[in-house]
């Protein structure tokens, strides 16, 4: 037992260096060469700002933006310093009662709007931070957003469609709106 | 079941089968010590770790040495990360400065990296420092994997040799899979991954303004941090208005490469796969679910070759194909189904053109239900236990697949290497069960299995469940472990259930509403996946030594062949019984029964 003691540490020494700072130092470094912006989260710069990343969503209220998912983090909405999901189970009454409440505070916003709402946009993501909506849930706010901004629906519609990416290579997920990148194309309409 | 959620999973199949054989042939080679092209570049890497450590990698162990060799490597593994964990807020490369991780969390979560579970009670930004997650996190990734590895090598050593009393040396096992397999695909994964945007930075947390401020009520507190109440009891709180953003970052990419091809499955951040930072794209997440299943799918033929007869290996790789294939159809269809309580919100819950449709509490819409559910079956099916979506917000059916996919015992693939040597244990317990039909003594592969041989594999069957039902049951009648639960129902015994269930298998994936991190939860699960993970591995390397001292006998008349359509059906048939009659009663008293009340 003792002859192997001597072995133990020394690999667990040589493996901590190689794979705990020679490998991820050799990834970061690749990555700062073929692919910075991502390395670096994907922001997105205005006017010499970050104002936010074009992968992690924004919380959003007011009626002239599109809304996002829900979001469970805490402990406020969108918090992308701690990531995380309501957990909340299919029969439980505090997700029912979140879902009801969500569904009338979206007709409140849109007084006449009878479409049936969406269900990802009174659902919480499992990150939170969930950067889409829908087609479906864009489409549903269309009709808040023109009124508010006194804008045309049809040309809404062709932002919306202008912004919706459909499955990638085709086949995997599923088609979406980036919402933030949305709500930034209708300011800098202005 | 949508057609393009048939084609997802086609796709990923077929891919994986695709690559399965190239990447096991290879293996072979580094396990053979031929040489391949990666020897020119790691070779004298190789040999300077041998001569630094003392090891002579041609010295060949007996199964008691192996044993040992492996156990003091995970001691020392382990003491090092909780110790590293206690430290982090002295050492450097800690942007936000968090501070000592708690000692009862900092055990659960060293025994769960070091045992290849990656249980996480903790929060990736909010506990762990990026020196934590280099030196600590990342490291045993890759060495708990390749202990598997090194574990499944000795194994199929013992079924290949005749007569021999050694199984090889575990240091050089070890060290060939990490340098020749597990580094070279998670570089190559991780700069896979950096271009759909996963992020790879040692930059602090990026601060960002976003377009639109956040109000929200936040909970008062006096100066000594106790909670300020109202008249009526409830907490007081103020409101506040958030301006900022604040992104977390990290060197992420090179540690989810290698968490998932390890099987590992501990996010780097709290939501895991399915934070955007993690798993940007549906291409990202279509590239780590099959990082999750390559390995384990890959060993498989790569045994084949070892034990000189590919079709042994093809026949065990489909047996858990087959079991995963029939589980996922169940988890789509659960999951696209309307959920009747929330009909009267008027939710448009159809499966119809531009919205993925039915139960989206808890997944990503980059995902939807498809790239969803098809993770969480890839994720219970091998031991990796990341997840894309919270499992605890699956409907009742939907949350059964992962955990019996998980109570099978971990070999639908598996963990990297210990998948493998699970499925041979039930494969000697199916050869025992037909050489009783039959009336003849079983063998498998000219070994003939004795009484020894089914001792060591009962034990190994018997372990699991006991320490699963075990800890539920503990858990369930105390009030302690009662008030973690989040689900009121029998939604909060599947948590507890899916818990120990997880982390007795070394899974770590959650219904993570269980509140984990108490001190109850920390040494009762650190507890489950150490005894899983180490009183499976040492009795594997006894059968190891006890089949390789046998002689090999050619197949006579009465051998039951082991690389049959017929065999298969009858490895499929041992995995679910066994599976199926231990845990039916309590899954009835889970997710059944909600179920039924969900229904109505």
């Amino acid at each position: 037992m003792k002859d192997q003691l001597r072995p133990a540490l020394t690999m667990l020494l040589l493996l901590t260096v190689l794979t705990g700072l020679v490998y991820p130092l050799t990834v970061t470094g690749l990555a700062q060469v073929f692919f910075p912006d991502q390395a670096k989260g994907s922001v997105i710069v205005r006017e010499g700002k970050v104002i936010g990343s074009k992968l992690i969503g924004q919380y959003f209220d007011k009626p002239e933006y599109f809304w996002s998912r829900p979001s469970a983090t805490s402990p406020f909405p969108y918090n992308a310093a701690a990531s995380g999901g309501s957990n909340l189970g299919p029969t439980n009454p505090a997700l029912i009662a979140a879902v009801k409440a969500r569904a009338a505070v979206l007709r409140a916003a849109d007084p006449g709007n009878d479409l049936p709402v969406p269900v990802d946009l009174v659902t919480s993501s499992g990150s939170g931070l969930d950067p889409h909506i829908s087609p479906a849930s864009a489409l549903y706010q269309i009709r808040r957003v023109a009124r508010v901004r006194k804008l045309d629906e049809a040309v809404m519609r062709d932002l919306v469609a202008q912004h919706t990416q459909g499955r990638q290579l085709g086949v995997l997920g599923e088609p979406r709106v980036n919402v933030l990148l949305l709500n930034l194309a209708l300011d800098e309409r202005r | 079941m949508t057609m393009n959620a048939i084609l997802q999973v086609l796709v990923l199949f077929i891919v994986l089968l695709a690559l399965a054989k190239p990447l096991g042939w290879y293996m072979a080679r580094v396990y053979e010590g031929k040489p391949f092209v990666l020897d020119r570049l790691f070779g004298p890497v190789e040999r300077a770790m041998y001569r630094l450590s003392g090891v002579r990698p041609a010295d060949e162990m007996n199964w008691k040495s192996y044993a040992v060799a492996m156990l003091l490597f995970n001691v020392a593994g382990f003491l090092f990360l909780y110790g590293l964990q206690r430290l982090q807020g002295l050492l450097p490369l800690n942007p936000v400065n968090l501070g000592a991780v708690a000692p009862d969390l900092a055990f659960n979560t060293a025994v769960s990296f070091v045992t290849n579970t990656n249980w996480q009670a903790y929060g990736g930004e909010t506990t762990l420092s990026y020196m934590t997650q280099m030196l600590g996190m990342t490291v045993q990734n890759f060495v708990s994997a390749a202990t598997g590895m090194s574990v499944l090598v000795a194994l199929i050593r013992g079924l290949s040799r005749s007569t021999s009393t050694t199984l090889g040396n575990f240091w050089s096992d070890m060290v060939r899979s990490t340098l020749y397999i597990l580094l070279p695909l998670a570089l190559l994964v991780s700069v896979l991954l950096v271009s759909q945007g996963v992020v790879q930075t040692l930059r602090p947390y990026q601060m960002a303004m976003p377009l639109q401020a956040i109000g929200y009520g936040k909970a008062m507190a006096d100066p000594n941090s106790q909670g300020v109440l109202d008249e009526q009891g409830n907490q007081k709180t103020g409101p506040v208005v958030v301006s900022e953003q604040v992104l977390a970052m990290g060197p992420a990419a090179s540690q989810i490469a290698i968490k998932q091809l390890g099987t590992n499955g501990g996010g780097f951040f709290n939501a895991n796969s399915a934070h955007p930072y993690e798993n940007p794209t549906p291409l990202s997440n279509f590239l780590e679910a099959l990082a999750i299943l390559l390995i384990p799918a890959a060993l498989c033929y790569t045994f084949g070759l070892m034990v000189g007869d590919t079709r042994q290996g093809w026949a065990i790789c489909a047996a858990m194909m087959i079991l995963l294939l029939s589980l996922i159809p169940l988890g789509l269809w659960a999951e696209q189904r309307d959920n009747p309580l929330l009909a009267p919100a008027g939710v448009d819950q159809q499966v119809e053109a531009g919205l993925s449709g039915e139960n989206m509490e808890g997944k990503e819409l980059r995902f939807g239900i498809t790239q969803s559910v098809l993770w969480s079956a890839v994720t219970t099916a091998a031991s990796n236990g990341s997840v894309n979506s919270t499992h605890d917000s699956y409907s009742p059916l939907g949350g059964l697949v992962p955990l019996f996919l998980m109570q099978c015992g971990e070999v639908v693939f598996g963990g990297v290497g210990s998948g493998l040597y699970g499925m041979i244990v039930f494969v000697i317990i199916a050869v025992f069960v037909s050489g009783l039909m039959v009336g003849r003594t079983p063998e498998y592969l000219g070994k003939k299995i004795e009484p020894y041989e089914m001792k060591m594999a009962a034990l190994l069957i018997l372990i699991m469940p006991i320490i699963v039902l075990g800890f539920t049951a503990l858990a369930i009648s105390t009030d302690t472990g009662r008030s973690s639960i989040l689900n009121p129902g029998p939604q909060g015994f599947s948590e507890v259930l899916y818990a120990y269930t997880s982390q007795g298998n070394n899974n770590g994936s959650a219904f993570a509403g269980l509140a984990a991190n108490t001190p109850f939860y920390n040494l009762t699960g650190g507890l489950a996946m150490l005894i899983s993970r180490f009183w499976l591995a040492i009795p594997i390397l006894a059968l190891a030594g006890s089949l390789a001292r046998k002689k090999l006998v050619p197949p006579g008349p009465g051998t039951l062949p082991t690389d049959t359509p017929l065999f298969v059906v009858l490895l499929i048939g041992v995995v679910v019984m066994v599976g199926a009659l231990t845990f039916l009663p309590s899954l009835a008293l889970g997710p059944i029964v909600e179920e039924l009340m969900m229904r109505g």
